[in-house]
């Protein structure tokens, strides 16, 4: 096994140790988990058995397993980001809203 | 409530006027006290402005709200809104803090809305369009052609903060956008609910203390991309 397999492996045990109490103590769904779960294995396996990226990616049309990997996590970065912004974006609504729930509460009247 | 107490013009009319303002201590005060001897019921939303802009609205006579944490200028002409409808105001007309609108060109607003329309909207270049420096107007402009595409209405000053709304317009009109694209999407919720609206000519008024504070055009772009965001998320 190269260096650069054995540290893929290690860390994605790693990261599967953070996910599991996560799932137990309902901080992330199970669904969510499982799917964590499932990335960190495919890294694991694909590091352990590089040519099994090889083989997807040939199904894919897609000359080396190392570009097709490359591809997927981009992809799949985007939408996390995009997620990310949506996300916030609703949060600052909900800021706005807190905010402004205070203001008109705590309106202040002038003496006449 | 009757018609008439429900529209502006009627016995009962009640203007509220509300202004948004971020550190505008230094000019808030001759601001409200200008506009509180035509129309006393005056809402300045302090957006969390680090100086005393709150304080002053207060002494000046004006009923003040203050956001705790900064939410932009969409956000608070919305919560000023929320707070004058609630007490009852039958037209509400929103100003600018810095001083760049007259009082006086608010009651050509509000007979806009007596004469049946729903909204009355500020333009600069109905007829004072010389006084707007160069390169504002150049983006304003472009900005003219952009509310046309994006929302299918048609006005010739998609950003000027004078209007004035009937109360019925005012509840169903949603400001979603915190900061500076709430400008068009207030335009965009006219043209969404069909409501009738009439441009109103008014002049800016542009001190160097104004331009100082003012939006920067290059933030043209930043807005348009907001509010065309938001529409999507709509």
């Amino acid at each position: 096994m190269h260096p650069i397999q054995f540290v893929l492996v290690l860390f994605s045990l790693f990261a599967t140790s953070r996910v599991i109490p996560r799932i137990r103590s309902r901080s992330i769904r199970p669904v969510e988990g499982l799917v964590w779960i499932g990335v960190w294995a495919s890294v694991a396996a694909v590091a352990v058995v590089p040519a099994a990226a090889q083989w997807v990616a040939n199904l894919a049309g897609v000359g080396r397993g190392a570009d097709f990997v490359v591809y997927v996590t981009l992809a799949v970065l985007v939408y996390a980001a995009f997620r990310v912004r949506i996300t916030i974006r609703g949060l600052e609504r909900q800021i706005t809203e807190l905010v402004r729930a205070l203001a008109l509460e705590r309106a202040r009247h002038p003496h006449r | 409530m009757t018609q008439q107490q429900t529209q502006p013009g009627g016995r009962d009319e009640r203007v509220g006027v509300v202004i948004p303002a971020f550190r505008e201590a230094a000019v808030i005060g001759p601001v409200v006290r200008a506009v509180g001897r035509v129309y006393p019921f005056v809402i300045v939303v302090d957006d969390a402005s680090p100086d005393a802009t709150g304080d002053v609205a207060l002494e000046a006579g004006a009923v003040v709200l203050r956001h705790l944490i900064n939410r932009g200028q969409g956000a608070a002409l919305r919560t000023g809104i929320e707070y004058a409808l609630r007490a009852g105001a039958t037209a509400l007309v929103t100003f600018d803090a810095d001083g760049q609108h007259r009082v006086e060109d608010i009651a050509p607003l509000l007979q806009a809305l007596r004469e049946g329309n729903d909204v009355a909207l500020g333009s600069r270049f109905l007829e004072h369009a010389a006084a707007v420096p160069l390169g504002r107007r150049l983006v304003l402009r472009l900005a003219v052609v952009f509310t046309r595409l994006a929302s299918g209405i048609t006005v010739s000053d998609t950003h000027n903060g004078l209007r004035a709304f009937t109360a019925g317009a005012a509840r169903v009109i949603s400001i979603r956008q915190d900061r500076m694209a709430h400008a068009s999407e207030i335009l965009d919720e006219i043209a969404r609910h069909r409501l009738r609206y009439r441009e109103v000519p008014c002049r800016v008024e542009y001190t160097e203390y104004s331009r100082a504070k003012g939006q920067r055009s290059s933030a043209a772009l930043r807005i348009a991309l907001d509010f065309l965001l938001g529409k999507w998320e709509r």
